[in-house]
């Protein structure tokens, strides 16, 4: 497993790292409320790159370094949640959230309704999609997926280091369970951070950001995928056919309103995903869109995800089955022809 | 002093026996819609360790768990309303039987996933040792739920932390139809406390004030810094493992006989007019009172409305989002 270089501390950067971005949010959040603590596995020393300088500011108590014992260290923030406390759980790797799915599904996301409003459960778990890393099958998902189905988590999806930073911190301000899931091919990329005070710039939960405006094409990605559709839009650009590309930042809930006015205004739609196709969000976003835009749309809508097999160790096999700037440029094409 | 201590044991003993035999009524009433996992045998074990808690303490259950809010000192009218799949339930009638949780005495949850309320309780001593309070954790399971990774996970994390919580396992020798001691690999329950460092008791769970005494002495000891510990309690449940599941075949009735000859409720009332601690005449009208109760939980559940088909939609989120504005 690669480990990604150490983000540094200090809040005057040009520009922002996703990794220390995240870093900052938490350091934020844990400045401005006594009640938020981080927990994972080798936080302490920065294995993964998003808690430096966290231990010697907060001291152990709020920097908590967690056995291996996924259920029960997530079950323990959720007990710790209910009566008064804001856990930040770095999972890690997202498949080390299997393990503790009970928790997350019958306890997380159920608690609030099946005790008629008595309890809320303000947690963010956050998990790394450790994708197109050569780690092969196990520790490859995306697994957002899989918890589209369960209500009362909100799931979040950053795509770049300074939409992550407002999304974690609002996430961590929610009184709902956050997913929060970082995209591993992001954690090295940087952007600019004009502004000191859009250092502390909170992000909204359940609002898509339209990155790119255009009238041909409506694209809608996930996690690293923006950047790649934003190479794909101004690679097409070039031909004169007009992308708008939209990141919906919180994929649950989602903000549907703001994609079906972009397909009204388009009538074509490609959702990117680099998740497995069957089941996807990005399938999610097709049949919404294709359930009540369906009169707008001049093209079969069309998705770019991975296929349905497993993520193979050998560089040669993995690269090609994640969507690719060609593969989108592709599927772009496809709804114009 | 004592003596009230003991009337109010009394009491809320009576109160779970009365309570669930009142739901078995309504179920074969056709009143009551799901099912019902009863405790009758176990309201010894139960209530000796709720009393050991202070009001502010937390709790948490399991899918049987009638027996600990009212244990911990819930009324009873929102637990029938809950019964009842009225919208006055503590739960609004979103939870039913398997989920009877009052938080307004301190409950945190009664799960039924078998093991999944172990680390809740462990998190809840955790938000209280990290917020400084002094308030203590305790945790309800069975015999089936310690084999469960939830159950070992929790106790070695409240062992590092030094966690204020009482993990406390009603052990009535089965699950289901399984019997614990083919299932579980020591004699004692109990002995799984050395593996995590932590004093384990086995207590008679048929002796109210023996469980009392022991979990009283492990709330003091986790309220005071000395960390968690494991409490069993050997008991039995005299009914089947839910209302309707007559047909199974796992115990001799001989062996439910002999443990009916040791009802806690029974044992408990003896030994108080033997020791002439309370008079007949006021445990005789602590069951009058109780009955009252009942009957007027029971009335306020039939008259209170069914939940509007619409709030099936409510209490999924604490913060609902404004999306697309
Ligand atoms: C994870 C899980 N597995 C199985 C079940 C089905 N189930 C419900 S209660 C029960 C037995 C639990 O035994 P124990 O923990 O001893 O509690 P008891 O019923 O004896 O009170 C089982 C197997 C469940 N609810 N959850
Ligand atoms: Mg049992």
């Amino acid at each position: 497993m690669s480990m990604q270089p150490r983000s540094k501390p200090g809040p005057e950067v040009a520009k922002l790292n996703f990794l220390a971005a995240l870093r900052d949010a938490m350091a934020e959040e844990m400045r401005r409320d006594a009640d938020v603590f981080v927990m994972g596995e080798d936080l302490r020393q920065n294995l993964y790159g998003s808690s430096a300088g966290l231990l010697d500011e907060f001291g152990p108590v709020r920097v908590r370094d967690v056995p291996l014992a996924e259920a029960g260290v997530i079950g323990t923030a959720i007990g710790a949640a209910m009566v008064g406390m804001r856990p930040v759980v770095d999972i890690t790797i997202s498949p080390f959230l299997y393990p503790a799915c009970d928790q997350i599904i019958s306890i997380a996301a159920k608690s609030r309704y099946i005790y008629g409003g008595q309890t809320s459960v303000p947690i963010v778990l956050r998990a790394s999609l450790f994708y197109n890393a050569g780690s092969a099958a196990q520790h490859s998902d995306r697994p957002y997926q899989f918890f589209l189905g369960v209500p009362g988590l909100k799931i979040v999806v950053p795509s770049d280091a300074a939409s992550a930073k407002g999304l974690l911190k609002t996430a961590i301000r929610d009184d709902d369970p956050v997913l929060f899931f970082e995209d591993f091919n992001l954690w090295s990329t940087s952007v600019r951070c004009d502004h000191d005070d859009e250092a502390d710039r909170t992000v909204p939960l359940g609002r898509a950001a339209v990155k790119r405006e255009g009238a041909d094409v409506t694209v809608v990605a996930v996690a690293a995928s923006v950047g790649l559709s934003m190479k794909a839009a101004e690679k097409l650009g070039q031909e004169g056919i007009s992308v708008e590309v939209i990141d919906p930042q919180t994929i649950q809930p989602l903000d549907e309103e703001t994609i079906f006015r972009s397909v009204r205004k388009t009538g074509r739609i490609v959702a990117v995903d680099p998740a497995h196709r069957t089941g996807s969000f990005a399938g999610e976003v097709l049949a919404r869109v294709t359930e009540t835009a369906f009169a707008s749309l001049k093209a079969a809508p069309r998705r770019v995800c991975t296929p349905d097999t497993h993520i193979p160790f050998a560089p040669v096999m993995e690269k090609g089955l994640y969507p690719s700037v060609e593969s989108i440029v592709d599927a772009i094409r496809e709804t114009v022809a | 002093m004592k003596n009230s201590l003991h009337l109010e044991m009394y009491r809320r003993m009576v109160r779970i026996r009365r309570f669930e035999a009142a739901a078995v009524d309504l179920l074969a009433k056709g009143e009551l819609a799901g099912g019902l996992h009863t405790t009758p045998g176990q309201e010894g074990a139960i209530v000796g360790a709720c009393v050991a808690l202070r009001e502010d303490d937390y709790m948490v259950g399991t899918h049987r768990s009638h027996g600990h809010p009212i244990g911990k000192g819930a009324s009873l009218r929102g637990l029938m309303a809950e019964l009842m799949a009225r919208s006055t339930g503590v739960n609004r009638g979103k939870g039913g039987s398997m989920h009877l949780a009052d938080f307004s005495v301190g409950s945190l949850g009664e799960t039924s996933i078998v093991g999944s309320g172990l680390p809740i309780a462990t998190g809840a001593a955790l938000g209280a040792q990290m917020k400084g309070t002094d308030r203590v954790s305790l945790c309800f399971f069975g015999d089936g739920a310690s084999s469960e990774g939830t159950f070992h996970e929790s106790l070695n994390i409240a062992a590092i932390w030094k966690l204020p919580v009482v993990y406390f396992c009603e052990n009535n020798l089965y699950a289901i139809s399984t019997p614990a001691r083919e299932t579980v690999s020591v004699e004692h329950i109990a002995a799984r406390a050395a593996g995590y460092d932590m004093p384990g008791h086995v207590v008679d769970g048929q002796d109210v004030l023996e469980v009392y005494e022991v979990v009283k002495s492990a709330v003091d000891r986790a309220r005071s810094g000395g960390g968690p510990s494991l409490v069993e309690a050997k008991t039995y449940r005299f009914e089947e493992h839910a209302i309707g599941l007559n047909h199974l075949s796992y115990r001799e009735h001989a062996e439910v006989e002999q443990w009916r000859k040791r009802d806690p409720i029974a044992l408990f009332r003896d030994r108080l007019l033997d020791e002439g601690v309370i008079s007949r005449g006021d445990l005789d009208k602590a069951e009058e009172d109780v009955g009252a109760e009942i009957g007027d939980a029971i009335e306020f559940a039939r008259s209170s409305p069914d939940p509007d088909p619409a709030e099936a939609f409510d209490h999924v989120y604490a913060t609902t989002l404004e999306t697309g504005a």
